[in-house]
């Protein structure tokens, strides 16, 4: 199995605890209706996040999608400056002005979350671009949903990154639903989604997506490949999505007892802690201690959220270009 | 001071810069052209001739020929301007915003704002446009209209040489997101280009000529119209302000609002089809800042409401024209 460090394993372990405690305690303060807009949970993808975000540095750029709040954690958004901007708050992430779906922070690499399905592979070439002529081994990464697999925008990018040799990635999240349409009727081809980019002259890879040591390792050689300037490549990642394409989505596409049974055979933290105690790597304690402590980050932050203030209207029209004349 | 035409400033311009700035890339359809060909790259060197030579000289990495993909082109490059390059990307036609339009719209103009004013986004969109060379209706439009709508773009409308340079490298050393539209029957226009460092701010329409009887504004190919009948007009004794936008975003709403507030008359020239067009957008402009100046209904010299036809008498028909510029300027001045 793959050797990470004590350290490595705990860290990753960590973000992805993050990530679901942020998210399952969005699932439940929406409810109050203290927060507005559209929201999608990022749960049950954890290890996707976490097992490629923890092999980047900050150099290294994603672009994310609207079930973006995972990528962001995982890439090192401020967890704080997050949920203040999910409230809408002046002190959040992007001073209010983005909510769930445009989360970005450029000083961690991290381009921005999107509302638009498929609008971001483009410009994760463009990000791949850009490396190529710094020379570094920096890469570019699209996290992609197999909702955004059948947009153009992602042919065009796949194509513009075989022709350019760009550094570019393409991580195909495969959750089985985009939107509430099953990814069996939605891709129409019997082959999987990470054929389609095989087939544009990527070299790809698949893994497990609910397991992170799997996720993981496929995606170290994958990266190893990207650096050492071979061109661009993809790798789909099969996951599960446990809540609703939105938060308020009465789920009514899903199979009887599927949600428990994704939950009970998929769950990707319960997969990392039994790998890791069976190897001996981590302790039960050493999560539980990560997992009070995640979870106390939540309150505080939640807490400071709902008492934040909100963004003075007189700012409405700032910033929206970087230099008025 | 050199003399030459536009397509030379433009081009002249890019070696220019990308040698001062080794951030600037260069991206597009055939913007080195032959790629994969038995004649190899540059046997193109971009359709327009306004990128001959930087494949050259700067290489693959810094300017790229693209796929006809125009959604990626523009989202490429509004991701190396988010990861900190400065990308030229080229849309052959400018109709190809619809192509693209995402990717400009709800990508690139927005993200600034949506992320809380904590990045740039210095890409520039340069883009061929207008009609009078029989190009129809998918390869002939204005689309500055449109994207003058969006907040976030800046719009930037050349009409001579010196213009071209001065705008250019303003948008090269700006760090938003401008639309640079070039016309294409205006390539070939000479003028004389000052030599070095030379911006052209945004914002500040160029006053083409005083004549302080009628306020004529016009932006790109109108204002090369406009000029042909203000001659005529001149020998009648008529003296019209004449007004270049040169920039459509941001506008410069005082040298309107000036010069009207004198004339009290005002012609908006506006190669584009009239609904929620600059014509209607400056009238209205007009009309609530400047009413008790104004002495006669404003003017909208525009296309019709429909699409640009490929006919040569059918597409005179649809143009706005020095004739039908002249005209305006009479009703206008005939209003009591």
């Amino acid at each position: 199995m793959l050797q990470l460090g004590h350290d490595q394993l705990l860290g990753a372990y960590r973000r992805m605890s993050t990530i679901r405690a942020f998210e399952e305690r969005l699932h439940e303060e929406i409810k109050t209706g203290e927060i507005g807009g559209f929201t999608h949970l990022y749960c049950g993808q954890e290890a996707v996040a976490v097992g490629i975000c923890d092999q980047l540095t900050v150099e290294d750029k994603i672009v994310s999608t609207h079930r973006g709040h995972g990528h962001c954690i995982a890439k090192g958004c401020d967890v704080r400056g997050m949920m203040l901007e999910i409230y809408g708050r002046a002190e959040g992430l992007c001073k209010g002005r983005a909510g769930s779906m445009h989360i970005a922070d450029l000083d961690v690499g991290m381009l921005g979350a999107n509302g638009i399905v498929g609008g971001g592979a483009p410009q994760a070439v463009g990000a791949a671009l850009a490396a190529k002529m710094d020379g570094k081994g920096r890469v570019g990464i699209a996290f992609s949903g197999d909702g955004a697999c059948n947009q153009g925008t992602t042919f065009e990018a796949m194509n513009m990154a075989v022709v350019t040799k760009a550094p570019a990635i393409f991580v195909f999240e495969n959750n089985h639903y985009s939107e509430h349409t099953g990814v069996e009727y939605a891709v129409g081809t019997s082959l999987d989604i990470a054929s389609r980019a095989e087939a544009f002259g990527m070299k790809v890879w698949r893994a497990n997506g609910c397991d992170f040591f799997d996720t993981y390792e496929q995606f170290r050689d994958l990266l190893e490949y990207v650096r050492a300037g071979h061109g661009p490549a993809a790798i789909e990642l099969d996951t599960e999505r446990f809540y609703g394409h939105f938060e308020g989505d009465p789920q009514r596409y899903r199979g009887p007892g599927e949600l428990d049974r994704i939950r009970d055979e998929r769950d990707c933290l319960k997969a990392f802690r039994k790998t890791v105690t069976e190897a001996g790597l981590l302790a039960e304690a050493e999560m539980d201690a990560i997992d009070a402590e995640v979870h106390a980050l939540i309150d505080a932050v939640v807490a400071e959220a709902r008492a934040a203030a909100d963004p003075d209207p007189a700012t409405v029209a700032d910033d929206v270009y970087a230099e008025y004349y | 001071m050199a003399v030459m035409n536009i397509r030379e400033a433009i081009l002249r311009t890019l070696h220019a810069e990308m040698e001062r700035d080794p951030d600037i890339l260069v991206l597009g359809e055939d913007v080195v052209g032959g790629n994969g060909t038995a004649g190899g790259p540059e046997a193109i060197g971009g359709i327009w001739g306004t990128t001959s030579g930087l494949w050259e000289k700067f290489g693959p990495n810094r300017v790229i020929d693209t796929p006809i993909s125009e959604s990626a082109i523009i989202g490429a490059a509004a991701g190396a301007a988010l990861a900190g390059k400065r990308p030229v990307a080229e849309l052959m036609f400018a109709d190809f915003v619809g192509v693209s339009l995402d990717q400009l719209w709800n990508q690139m103009a927005k993200f600034r704002y949506m992320f809380g004013g904590k990045t740039k986004c210095p890409a520039v969109v340069r883009m061929v446009y207008g009609a009078g060379m029989q190009t129809a209706a998918q390869h002939s439009q204005s689309v500055y209209a449109l994207l003058t709508a969006m907040p976030g773009l800046k719009v930037v409308l050349p009409t001579t040489p010196a213009d071209a340079k001065g705008l250019l490298t303003e948008a090269l050393r700006g760090d938003d997101p401008v639309m640079f539209f070039e016309h294409k029957a205006l390539y070939g226009v000479k003028g004389e280009v000052p030599d070095g460092d030379y911006r052209v701010p945004f914002g500040q329409a160029r006053m083409v000529r005083e004549g302080g009887d009628v306020t004529v504004v016009a932006c790109g190919r109108m204002v090369n119209f406009s000029e042909k009948a203000a001659d005529k007009l001149a020998a009648d004794g008529i003296g019209v302000d004449l007004i270049d936008l040169r920039t459509t975003s941001p506008m410069d709403e005082d040298a309107i609002l000036d010069s009207v507030e004198q004339t009290g008359r005002l012609v908006v020239v506006d190669e584009s089809p009239p609904r929620c067009s600059l014509a209607a957008d400056i009238s209205a402009l007009v009309a609530t800042r400047a009413f008790t100046s104004l002495k006669a209904p404003p003017e909208m010299v525009t296309g019709p409401h429909a699409p640009i036809p490929f006919s040569r008498g059918l597409e005179r028909a649809w143009l706005p024209s020095p004739v039908t510029i002249e005209s305006a300027v009479r009703r206008t001045l005939a209003f009591r």
